[in-house]
This record gives C-alpha cells, structure tokens and sequence, in this order.
C-alpha cells in the first residue's frame, strides 16, 4: 500500500534560524497521526512545509506517492483539492466580508467547479459539520468559536480531500464544543477514509483521536509510535515529561510530576551532543554524544539514555 | 472582622443593547477569603470576564449594576468614588491577563515598564529597579539584571506570562486576579506558571482570584472552586467536593466531557448537546433546563443556590428531592 504521505529530511531554514532540521514520518490512508511538542518546536511549520506554505529547503515530501517538495505554486494548485488545511484561528482563518456559504462554496470556484449547485453544495456541507442551513447567510462575527471551526472543517471537507492537515483544530474551544468537534472529524474520517495530520498540545485530545503520534522537540522528531504505546511507556524522557505535565481533572493527581524545567534552547545556537540534555532529567556524560534514531517494533527513539 | 476579603453578594450586571438588556450576571454570590485561591470555571459566555471587569469596575458604558454589592475589605467597590477605585487597581487588586503576547508595551524595555509601574512610590528610580530585578529573580528569570534592558519580544511566552505575574505582584496587591493566564501557552509551560503562583501565593499570602475554563488546570492550583453557566453560579465548594461529588448535572456533565478524566481511547467523546441559552432572551426556570438530562416539572422555577455541606453550595431542584427522601 502505497503511503498517503510520506516525509523525509524534511529541513525548513527561515534566514539562519534552523526551524525543521529533518523530519521523517510517513501517515497511511485512513490514519490519524499527531504531532506533539513545546511553542516553538516546529509544528505548524511542518505542516505548512508539506502544503508548500513554508519554504522547505531540503528533504522530500510525497503525497500519494508523487514528490510535491518545491514544485511551485502552478503544480500545487490542483492538489490542493487533495491536500486541506485547517488553520489554528478558527475566526482569523474567514474573510469577514463573506458570507458562509460563500466561505464554503470558495474552494469549487478556485477549483473551477462552477458547474455545481453552489447552494446544495453550501447545504449538503453544513448539514455535515451540523450547522443549520441559515447560517448560511450569517458572516463570521456572527458565529462563536465552535461555530467557526465547524465552518473551518465544512470548508476543509469541500472537495472531498484526502488529506486534512489540522493545526490546533480545538485550541481555544471548550471542552464540550472540543469534544463535538473531535466526534465529528472521528466520524467524517470513518465515513470518508480521510487522512489526518493533528497538531496539538493537548495530549488528552491526541489520545483520543490519533493511531500514532510524533514528538517534536527543536524541529526534530526525538520519539514516535503508536498512542497507545507512547502513553503506555514513553521511552524518551521528553515524552515523560510532556505527558507528566498534563492537569488531570482531579485534585488527588497531583502526584508524579517531573518538572520540565527551563527554556528550550535558541535555534540560532543548538546546543550540540543531545539537544535536549540541559533540561533532561537522566542526562549524563554520554549525552555530549549526539544520538541517532533507532527505531524497534513501529517505536522510533532518539535518545541515548532511554526510560 | 471576618477571614473575607472579597464578598460578593447578588450581583446582578446587565449590558444594554438593541435587542434589549442582556442578562449578563444574575444573583452572583461568593468570597474569597485571606490568602485563599479560588477558581472559576465555565465555557464561554459564562460571565467571567464580566466578573472580572465588574470587580475591577474597568466596565463598558453599557454595562448597568441592577443590584447586588462587591465588598472589598468589606467596602463596597459599586458605590465607592472613582478615586478610591483608582487607588486600588494595581495595587491592592491587580490582575493577570490572557494573553502574554500583548500584555507589554512592544517598544518600552521591560526594566522601564517595571519602573514605570512603580509610579506610587517615591524611592528613587535605582531602587524601583533593584526591586524589579528581585521580582523578575522571584518568578525565575535567569539574570535579571541584563534581562531588564531587553523588550518583550526577546522573551518567550512562558517568560513573557511571567514577567506580567511579577508586575502585578510588584505592589503586593491583597487580591491577584489571573484571567486565564495558562490558555495561550502549552501543557508544560501551564505547568510551570501553576507551580510558580502556587510558591509565590505561599510567599506573598495574597488572595488569587483564577479563571479558567481548564477543569485541570483548577483542581491542580484552587482551594475552592466556583462553577458558573450563562451567568449564573451554578455550584461552588472546595476542589475535592465539586470534582469528586458534583452537585449540579452542569458540574457533572462538564467534569465528563473533560477528555483527561477519559483514560481509554474513546472513539465518541462526551459532550453537551445544544447551546447556551441566549441571555437577552431568558427562558424561564432553571437555566441549564434544556440541555439537562434530568430536568422535571419543578424546573420550570428558578432553584436557589442552597447548601449542600458546609462549604459546598448548588442550584438544582434535585439536591431538593434528595435531602426530602
């Protein structure tokens, strides 16, 4: 089977400052990958690099089996059908001077699908994100935080992709609005064989939603495998630490923290050996080493001193 | 004198509008007492922020007091002049905003803003920065001293979160309002901001008033917890009371929805259908009666927030029926 995605050394320079400094993770069809790490650990960049948003200025990106890494604009244009994005601000991301339905129907006129039946199409669409049919007349300001990230996924969803790249598709929302949004992408995956690519920060929601997940930390990936076998037993002491630093709904867990403490490093000065070894709470000698990625059962690695 | 420090008693604020007044906060009761931290918890829409601005009195011109009183010191803060106000906020009140990325000036140093924020005091300008640079050690900035000559955009979130917390504690307020002071930064660095208003709550014996709609973030850091839906203080009682026996099908049904408290891979997470109601157009009764699944007949009448335990207080018809059985 042929891998949906399927990134390689993926390196994204932005003047001197080093943001991706080679990323490997492949995302089969049908499956939820999620990318987890600190601000700044580059995320979002990621993402964009893949949808030729942000330079990538070495390494390999295929879709479906085809190189799209620098293409240009010209030849992206008609796999953008293929290839959607959600964007982090939900509200940020509509032009305030349109309407819904022509938010959601934009993306067939782009396409030169002007045939279709914009209206049905308008309808058929919010019908799905379970919106009613006379939101279609409403603006952007007109609609709550949950209200704008359903348009955001009609508007994903229009022309039926094949691979959905979300970036923090449930920042801001609360938690019960979180929840009908995570069902529906859930369900529209189920229905429609849908890739996804999640970034987050918030692990309950990975857990949740995604088959496997990658951890980046300074524009690398230090861990990846399966959810369940991450947050089983996390092998790089990042990963403990990332996923001890998530508040439990409850005051008797207040237990088994271990404190991530300073800042990450400046991209513009890598520290070298480990990256991580300054803040990392097993580091030892051999951690002026820098180590390589081992990968054992689907479970890659990046670490010398693993848990 | 009693251990409260900050007393609301039926606070109700409407704001005007075309469509009529908007029923913003209605019959608002709780304290807040010496030293105490006490969180606030609800989805948006819920009146925390206009809490907030409320106690602050930093109030929109459309915004109308229709009753109820905000005692502080035992002083009502409603009626009080413009002047005493101003003598409060930011020294005896201050507060912690949401968003770390636009709570500085962008062209002002960070040492000049620590000053400049120091105007009530007459020592001089070397002093004011020597204490900046204490407070800037206080919330865990390395090298203070070289620190205080940058500006905000070459510190990071976290630290730029920090830097504001050390602002408003630098006039040793008896109150420190934090207006969802982790949502805009990541699980780790949320972590650490808890950590350190924890210690410097210890430190400095201040109040903390803390907004959140992260039920975490609450049952990691609050004595106490207020639990607010469309306006309304729906329950409230100490963390362990309020996460581990519910009161109010609101409390319960936000505490499930909380993917955290789900610990195997759920494929349908829960959540609460339907909206919130529309506050310009109340309906009668109780205020969740729509999306609750276990409203009746007696719903249909407002239920009083009534007493539970000693310290634990809700708004449901339901705890009626118990206690009647």
């Amino acid at each position: 089977m042929t891998a949906i995605l399927e990134v390689k050394g993926l390196q994204t320079n932005y003047g001197d400052v080093n943001v991706l400094a080679g990323v490997d993770f492949t995302v089969q069809p049908g499956e939820t990958y999620a990318m987890v790490g600190e601000s700044g650990s580059g995320k979002t960049t990621v993402i964009r690099a893949i949808a030729g948003l942000a330079p990538a200025q070495a390494g390999s990106v295929k879709f479906d089996g085809k190189e799209i890494r620098g293409i240009g604009e010209a030849a992206m244009r008609p796999l953008r059908k293929d290839i959607a994005m959600m964007f982090q601000d939900p509200t940020g991301s509509l032009s305030p001077r349109l309407t819904i339905r022509n938010l959601i129907t934009e993306p067939y006129k782009i396409q030169g699908m002007k045939d279709r039946d914009l209206d049905a199409e308008a309808k058929r669409l919010l019908e799905m994100v379970n919106l009613p049919s006379h939101f279609a007349d409403r603006y952007p300001y007109q609609l709550s935080g949950g209200q704008a990230r359903r348009v955001g996924v009609a508007r994903a969803l229009a022309l039926e992709p094949k691979l959905i790249l979300a970036d923090e598709p449930t920042a801001g929302l609360d938690v019960s609005v979180q929840g009908e949004l995570l069902n529906l992408l859930n369900a529209l995956r189920e229905r429609l064989g849908l890739s996804m690519v999640i970034i987050t920060h918030n692990l309950n929601v990975v857990r949740h939603v995604a088959d496997r997940m990658g951890i980046l930390y300074l524009g690398r990936l230090v861990e990846e495998g399966t959810t369940e076998d991450i947050f089983k037993s996390p092998r790089h002491p990042y990963t403990n630490c990332l996923l001890s630093a998530n508040p439990e709904p409850d005051p008797d867990a207040r237990l088994e923290r271990i404190a991530l403490t300073g800042e990450p490093p400046s991209l513009l000065n890598r520290p070298s050996g480990c990256e991580f070894r300054e803040r990392c709470p097993m580091a030892s000698d051999i951690c002026t080493n820098t180590p390589i990625w081992e990968t054992a059962k689907g479970h890659g690695i990046r670490c010398l001193t693993p848990l | 004198m009693s251990d409260a420090l900050l007393e609301i008693d039926n606070l109700c604020v409407d704001y005007e509008t075309a469509r009529g007044d908007l029923k913003a906060l209605r019959d608002i009761t709780f304290n807040i007492n010496k030293g105490e931290i006490v969180g606030i918890v609800g989805e948006s829409g819920c009146g925390k922020s206009t809490l907030i601005s409320a106690i602050l009195r930093l109030i929109a011109p459309n915004t109308r007091f229709r009753n109820g009183e905000i005692r502080f010191k035992g002083e009502d803060l409603l009626t009080a002049s413009e002047e005493k106000i101003r003598s409060l906020r930011g020294s005896d009140i201050s507060i912690v905003f949401q968003d770390p990325m636009q709570t500085h000036n962008p062209v002002i140093s960070i040492g000049n803003q620590m000053v400049d924020i120091q105007h009530r005091s007459k020592a001089p300008k070397a002093e004011k920065r020597a204490y900046a640079a204490k407070m800037l050690a206080a919330v865990g900035i390395p090298d203070p001293d070289a620190r205080l000559n940058q500006y905000p955009h070459e510190f990071s979130g976290g630290m730029r979160q920090r830097i504001a917390i050390a602002m408003a504690l630098m006039s040793e307020p008896d109150l420190l309002i934090a207006d969802e002071p982790t949502t805009a930064l990541d699980a780790t660095l949320e972590v650490q901001i808890i950590e350190r208003l924890k210690n410097l709550q210890k430190d400095f014996g201040c109040s903390i008033l803390f907004i959140s709609h992260h039920l975490g973030v609450i049952a990691e850091l609050c004595d106490r917890v207020v639990v607010m839906y469309a306006g309304a203080v729906v329950e409230s009682g100490t963390v362990r009371e309020v996460f581990h026996n519910p009161k109010h099908p609101y409390t319960k049904r936000l505490i499930e929805c909380d993917p955290g408290h789900i610990k195997e891979r759920a494929r349908v997470l829960p959540t609460i259908p339907g909206e919130v109601p529309d506050l310009a157009n109340l309906p009668s009764g109780c205020i969740f009666r729509d999306r609750c699944l276990q409203a009746m007949d007696r719903c249909t009448s407002v239920p009083p927030l009534t007493d539970i335990t000693e310290s634990q207080r809700a708004a449901c018809w339901l705890n009626h029926m118990e206690a009647a059985e």
